[in-house]
């Protein structure tokens, strides 16, 4: 059980956590923090067309394999999850 | 500090594009969007030219865009999808030519974020529903539909979502006319994120969803979800349903799935067939790399369809599906031909095929054939084993192509565009120009230029020819009122008039009843087909038989001045008295039995134009001696009366009264103006009141240094005027708003306008003894640009302090630089390996070079004369080495010998930023610095990514490292180091002893360097990190920066504190004083913020009116040109920040319904800047909103746009 359930026992923030991905809470681990913050901001730079070109030029890449690669990169923006110890 | 933005070019980027007819009419129009615009073009099928229709500002991000159509309409409208939080759909109102908002429902929060939608847009083709969604999650479906009264209208939001879930595309399913369905490429996270072994993400599956709306129950369910290939990331609609009429199918509806390496066909519960995207067969391209597909359009025809897919290289491909009704047989792929790489790619039914480039230029190709005929290599699905997909998770063998210039398209416009501005200039280096120019490093790849912009409009000319003498003034003029072109030239010389008439040659005529032997004043077309010559000795009223009726000036006098128009004509006499003419119903010219006494000599008149259906006009302008323009009466009850006076500054030199259209003034009728040229260069434009005959609203414009002529002249069948002084100027009516712009042209001596077969809308003018006949193409241009082809993409620019040339760094990373090419097709031939000379020879501009792995790099260093517009010479650097900063240092240990240094890295990659080695390169300059020699090389540990001369020194950002280094034999020696920095030095700017740090991510920081100690101390900071992107130091406590989020901003150091550490002569106190939250001991102070929504690259500051007030030119990423003026009174600063706030308030300024003030403060709100760009958008407001808004203001309307006028044209000239 991830800590963010674990923290939205009452069903009504539980769903105000489902319909609003990406809120923090107090019992947020390290990880599940930065992987918000990542896909936040790479879904920031798709959403800006001046940041996409500017990766683009920077990186040699066509705008669209730009894109790509930064929508891939959302599935796992950090690396796996650390092993949670069971408390 | 209270700043004044005002965008000057706005971006040029082509973010997307769309087909459809949007006016309604039967011609295919383009939408644009260039991020915070929306331009209308409208490609003509006859010439193959494109014509902006309108274009309008978004105060916004557009992030999608698409066209729908409800089913048996004629009109498209296009649905807008923003980072306001809301769906909005444009109808393109032709009558008034503006965008008109005809739905704006509001879903969520504004800014682009994760899970509001408004990055995907997907519309039902028979254009009844519409899907938004958004990076994750999100997805909301609209119903569309129709009123009794036929309008357009709109659901409530019925929502699609899916937790966990990216999304990489949507697109509408063609259905026919069965419930609406839509795909979507998705990938859901959940299982991922719990897994800390990683085998989840490993097996995470990409799923293309099908979304069903169905229309009876009003909900949207997920009909279908499958897993395909895990590098899936476009999708593309195929053509499908049933006509009612027949039993045929359009297509087997479904998708294809453009993958890495190949396209899947895909539909529900039917067979999938892949096939493989082929490849170059270049000797230098590696196998192994994947290739996506990044644009693509379908096509449909009378029963048949088909698709273009681009890669990234921009090879076109084209596709097609061979189907027995729903059924797929096989899929097809072949190579098309090769065009740049496109954001957007439309097809026009008139055989017209629009690239919307990602990078520069804009094309439109027509086709010349659709590929069906040739010996292409076609790749079929059938010739794979199961279709393609016996083994999904393999590849298929790979399929290759020869590239080749283009063959089924032929290249038909041209669409200028300055996207990605990556470094700028502004100065003046042109010879004959008294305004400076930007020179913008621009482009990507081996389409990079270096453009030199100019403020004007550009002008081509069709004829030069040399003249016996100088004339003093030409005219044409038609034989009589019928004749559709000009018949004959006259000009006038100091003693004699010649008449050309124009026919197929230009020839001198004698027989046209003209004075010959007399200099002209004036000459006229009058009546029906009567000629009039006005000269010294009188006027000649030559009839259509050749009688010629004179009128002699009194015995004594002679005529000065004259003007006429087709029925009028007014001479003033050396004795300062006017003599009025009429002409009768018989075409006989009569005079007014009185004349009138001036009581100063008359230097200039104007009559305007007889209005349609009238006898005359009933005004005339008189310039006197005395510094006067009075306004006469011509009305039969008061001729000649005076009705007004205006006082001058200066005696007057010309003076025209025009009818023109402005729509700021008069959105239905034209407004009569006189326009009055001074003797000292000034221009002053008044408007003359119709009713009371009084001059109100005057606005003067500095011209030039010689007297003003003026010209009446028609330009695209609207009236224009020309205005003639050391530059040319033309006062035109586009787009409904007056402008006035320069003519970048030689200076005229006189101009009129010209009418021939060949050049039916041109002029003509003569320059010393020099007779020219020019046009002006294209109206409405801001900025001429001429443009000089580099390399590779730019990286930095740098002048020289004695010499004119630019010294530019290029390189670009992931291509195998052109001396690596060579010495590996070298190698290629000595093992006896055919080499394709053809494919290795393709120029770079069009094909690009070959790709290479992260960390290869071609680069050169380019010496570049503006001037002359050419390269001087080029340094390619080494394999892999690539350039990223530049100085020129005059090394005092070198008795301030100039040296050029540049910093580079030799396989650098971005992603992880890293790089093997990197150097400080020292060149030395020879032949007067057409070429640089290298000297030495000096070794670095990290990206020297800003260079600086620093009193006779070097100083360099080398990574988190401020350095200062001195010239050796061998190399650099390294001085003095800093090494506290946040992330990575960008930029560096100096003054005095005062070094101004920009840090990539954490902003600026204030250095002072100490020299008894050699210590280079950080003294002060910013409260806030930011990401600089560019700076300019204003003054020795102020600097302007740019960031990487769109933002531009003030900062300012504590005068008391910069005293302070100046006067600290070892910085001792500095040292060692308490650091203030964890940084430098002061911080500086935000004076100024605002969001200009493109990356800034340069700010310069600079004046760019001869004589005018220095301003701040920034250039953005995306081709945006802009200005931030400081006020210089408190009243200004008043009066436009109430007027803006008053247009905050016209909530439907925006086209996607984003609010101005958050848009403008979208990181951190706006503090002391006045949006320029919203201002004058006061202008194009309704008549009554106008008067409403200007009497909050105190003010009347003529008084708020004389006062935005003045603010732009005061300062920037434009």
């Amino acid at each position: 059980m991830s800590s963010e359930l674990r923290y939205t026992a009452n069903t009504q923030q539980e769903n105000l956590f489902a319909r609003y991905t990406g809120t923090g809470h107090a019992d947020i681990t390290k990880h599940e923090w930065l992987v918000h913050q990542q896909r936040d901001t790479l879904a920031s730079i798709a959403g800006h067309a001046p940041l996409l070109s500017f990766l683009a030029i920077a990186d040699g890449e066509a705008i669209g394999r730009a894109k790509f690669e930064v929508t891939e990169k959302m599935l796992q923006p950090c690396g796996p999850p650390p092993l949670k110890d069971e408390d | 500090m209270h700043l004044y933005n005002l965008t000057l070019q706005e971006p040029t980027v082509a973010q997307q594009a769309i087909v459809g007819n949007f006016s309604g009419a039967r011609q295919q129009e383009i939408i644009i969007s260039h991020g915070s615009q929306l331009e209308l073009l409208r490609p003509d099928p006859q010439t193959g030219k494109v014509t902006t229709v309108v274009q309008s500002n978004a105060f916004g991000t557009i992030r999608s865009l698409a066209a729908f159509r409800l089913t048996g309409g004629t009109k498209d409208y296009a649905i807008v999808g923003s980072d306001s939080g809301r769906i909005v759909i444009l109808d393109y109102e032709p009558k008034a030519g503006v965008f008109v908002k005809l739905h704006q429902e509001t879903y969520g929060k504004s800014g682009a974020r994760r899970i509001v939608p408004g990055q995907y847009l997907a519309t039902d083709p028979k254009g009844r529903a519409a899907m938004v969604g958004a990076m994750e999650k999100s997805k909301l479906v609209y119903i569309l539909n129709r009123d009794a009264a036929a309008n357009l209208t709109i659901s409530s939001p019925l929502d699609a979502h899916k937790n966990s879930a990216i999304i990489h595309h949507m697109v509408g399913v063609d259905v026919g006319f069965e419930n609406p369905m839509f795909a979507a490429l998705e990938v859901d996270y959940a299982e991922a994120d719990q897994d800390h072994t990683g085998e989840a993400f490993r097996n995470t599956e990409k799923l293309l969803t099908f979304y069903e709306l169905d229309l009876g129950l009003n909900h949207v369910v997920r009909k279908w979800s499958e897993p395909t290939d895990p590098r899936a990331n476009l999708l593309l609609q195929v053509p499908g349903g049933q006509l009612a009429s027949s039993d045929r199918y359009d297509g087997p509806s479904g998708v294809l799935v453009c993958c890495e390496n190949h396209i899947i066909y895909r539909h529900m519960d039917a067979p999938q067939h892949r096939i493989p995207i082929p490849r170059r067969n270049g000797p230098l391209e590696d196998p192994h790399r994947g290739v996506i597909i990044t644009a693509a359009v379908m096509h449909k025809m009378k029963g048949a369809f088909f698709f273009l897919v681009q890669t990234e290289d921009g090879d076109l491909f084209k596709v097609t599906i061979d189907h027995e009704d729903e059924t797929v047989v096989s899929v097809r792929i072949k190579y098309f031909d090769t065009v740049p790489v496109a954001s957007s790619l439309c097809i026009l039914k008139s055989g017209f095929l629009f690239v919307a480039s990602e990078f520069g230029n804009h094309y439109l190709y027509q086709f010349q054939k659709l590929g069906d005929d040739d010996d292409e290599p076609e790749f079929i699905s059938t010739n794979y084993p199961g279709n393609g997909m016996a083994n999904p998770a393999g590849q298929l063998p790979q399929a290759f192509f020869r590239p080749r210039s283009l063959d089924n398209l032929a290249l038909s416009d041209e669409i200028m565009s300055l996207d990605p501005i990556i470094d700028a200039k502004v100065m003046s280096k042109l010879p004959n120009s008294d305004t400076p120019q930007i020179f913008a490093a621009c482009g990507r790849g081996g389409r990079s230029s270096l453009r030199t912009l100019q403020h004007g409009l550009e002008v081509e000319e069709s004829v030069s020819s040399d003249l016996p003498g100088i004339p003093n003034a030409v005219w044409t003029i038609k034989k009589s009122e019928s004749e559709e072109h000009d018949s004959y030239i006259i000009l006038s010389f100091v003693n004699v008039t010649l008449v050309l008439s124009i026919g197929e040659t230009i020839e001198e005529v004698q027989d046209t009843g003209f004075l010959s032997s007399a200099p002209t004043i004036a000459v006229q077309q009058v009546g029906t087909d009567a000629l009039l010559q006005v000269h010294p000795g009188g006027i000649r009223h030559v009839l259509k038989d050749g009688k010629v009726t004179e009128w002699k000036s009194p015995a004594g006098m002679t005529i000065v001045s004259a003007t006429t128009n087709k029925r009028q004509v007014v001479v003033a006499l050396s004795s300062a008295e006017l003599v009025y003419f009429e002409l009768d119903l018989e075409g006989q010219l009569n005079e007014y039995q009185d004349r009138k006494a001036m009581g100063s000599t008359v230097l200039a008149l104007s009559v305007a134009e007889v209005p349609e259906g009238r006898q005359r006009t009933p005004f005339l302008a008189v310039g006197c001696e005395d510094q006067t323009v009075r306004i006469i009466s011509l009305d039969p009850d008061t001729t000649l009366e005076t009705i007004s006076l205006q006082a001058l500054t200066s005696p007057p030199s010309s003076i025209c009264i025009a009818d023109m259209l402005d729509a700021s003034i008069n959105k239905t009728q034209s407004t009569m103006f006189v326009n009055i040229g001074l003797q000292n260069g000034v221009l002053l434009r008044t408007v003359l009141d119709p009713t009371n005959g009084q001059l109100t609203d005057t606005r003067t414009r500095f011209l030039g240094t010689r007297p003003i002529k003026l010209m009446r002249v028609m330009v695209q069948k609207n009236p224009a005027i020309l205005a003639l002084s050391s530059r040319s100027w033309l006062n035109y009516t586009h787009h409904n708003l007056m402008h006035f712009t320069p003519l970048i042209f030689d200076a005229l001596d006189y101009a009129w306008g010209f009418s021939a077969a060949l050049s039916p809308e041109g002029l003509i003018g003569i320059t010393g003894s020099t007779l020219r006949i020019f046009q002006i193409p294209k109206l409405g241009q801001k900025l001429k640009s001429t443009s000089l082809p580099l390399s590779y993409t730019p990286r930095k620019m740098i002048t020289h302090p004695t010499n004119e040339f630019f010294y530019i760094i290029e390189g670009d990373h992931r291509v195998v630089g052109d001396a690596e090419v060579q010495r590996r097709v070298q190698e290629l031939r000595k093992l006896g390996k055919p080499v394709d000379e053809e494919v290795v020879n393709l120029p770079p501009d069009l094909f690009g070079r070959p790709r290479g792995p992260a960390g290869s790099w071609g680069s050169c260093i380019r010496v570049v004369d503006p001037v002359e517009g050419k390269t001087l010479s080029v340094l390619h650097l080494d394999k892999d080495e690539c350039a990223f900063s530049i100085a020129v240092v005059p090394f005092s240990a070198r008795n301030n010998e100039l040296h050029l240094v540049v910093g580079t890295a030799v396989g650098a990659t971005v992603n992880p930023k890293s790089c093997p080695a990197a150097f400080l390169n020292t060149y030395r300059f020879v032949n007067d610095g057409a070429s640089v020699e290298l000297m030495h090389k000096t070794e670095l540990d990290d990206i020297p990514l800003a260079l600086l001369a620093f009193q006779g020194r070097l100083v360099a950002g080398v990574g988190k490292a401020l350095r200062i280094y001195d010239i050796g034999k061998k190399k650099l020696l390294r001085k003095c180091e800093n090494k506290n920095f946040g992330s990575s030095i960008v930029t560096l700017e100096t003054q005095g002893s005062r070094i101004l740090v920009g840090d990539m991510q954490e902003s600026m920081v204030f250095v002072a360097y100490k020299p008894p100690e050699n210590r280079l101390l950080i003294f002060a900071d910013d409260t806030q990190p930011r990401w600089i992107s560019a700076a300019a130091m204003v003054d020795y406590n102020t600097v302007a920066c740019g960031d990487r989020f769109g933002n531009v901003f003030v900062n300012r150091l504590d005068a008391r504190v910069s005293e302070q550490v100046d006067e600290d002569p070892t910085g001792a106190g500095v040292l060692h004083e308490k650091p203030l939250f964890m940084g430098a001991p002061h911080k500086t102070k935000l004076l100024c913020h605002f969001h200009v929504g493109d990356i800034v690259t340069s700010l310069t500051k600079v004046a760019m009116v001869a004589g005018g007030r220095e301003i701040l030119l920034y250039t953005g990423l995306h081709g945006s040109i802009g200005i931030l003026v400081p006020f210089v009174s408190k009243e200004d600063v008043d009066f436009l920040t109430t007027l803006e706030q008053h247009m905050r308030g016209e909530t439907d300024l925006s086209l996607v319904g984003r609010d101005q003030l958050s848009w403008r403060g979208y990181y951190v709100p706006v503090k002391s800047v006045v949006d320029g760009d919203l201002c004058e958008m006061f202008a194009t407001l309704p008549t009554q909103k106008q008067g409403a808004i200007a009497s909050e203001l105190d003010r009347t309307v003529g008084e708020v746009l004389k006062k935005l006028e003045s603010m732009r044209a005061t300062t920037s000239g434009f």
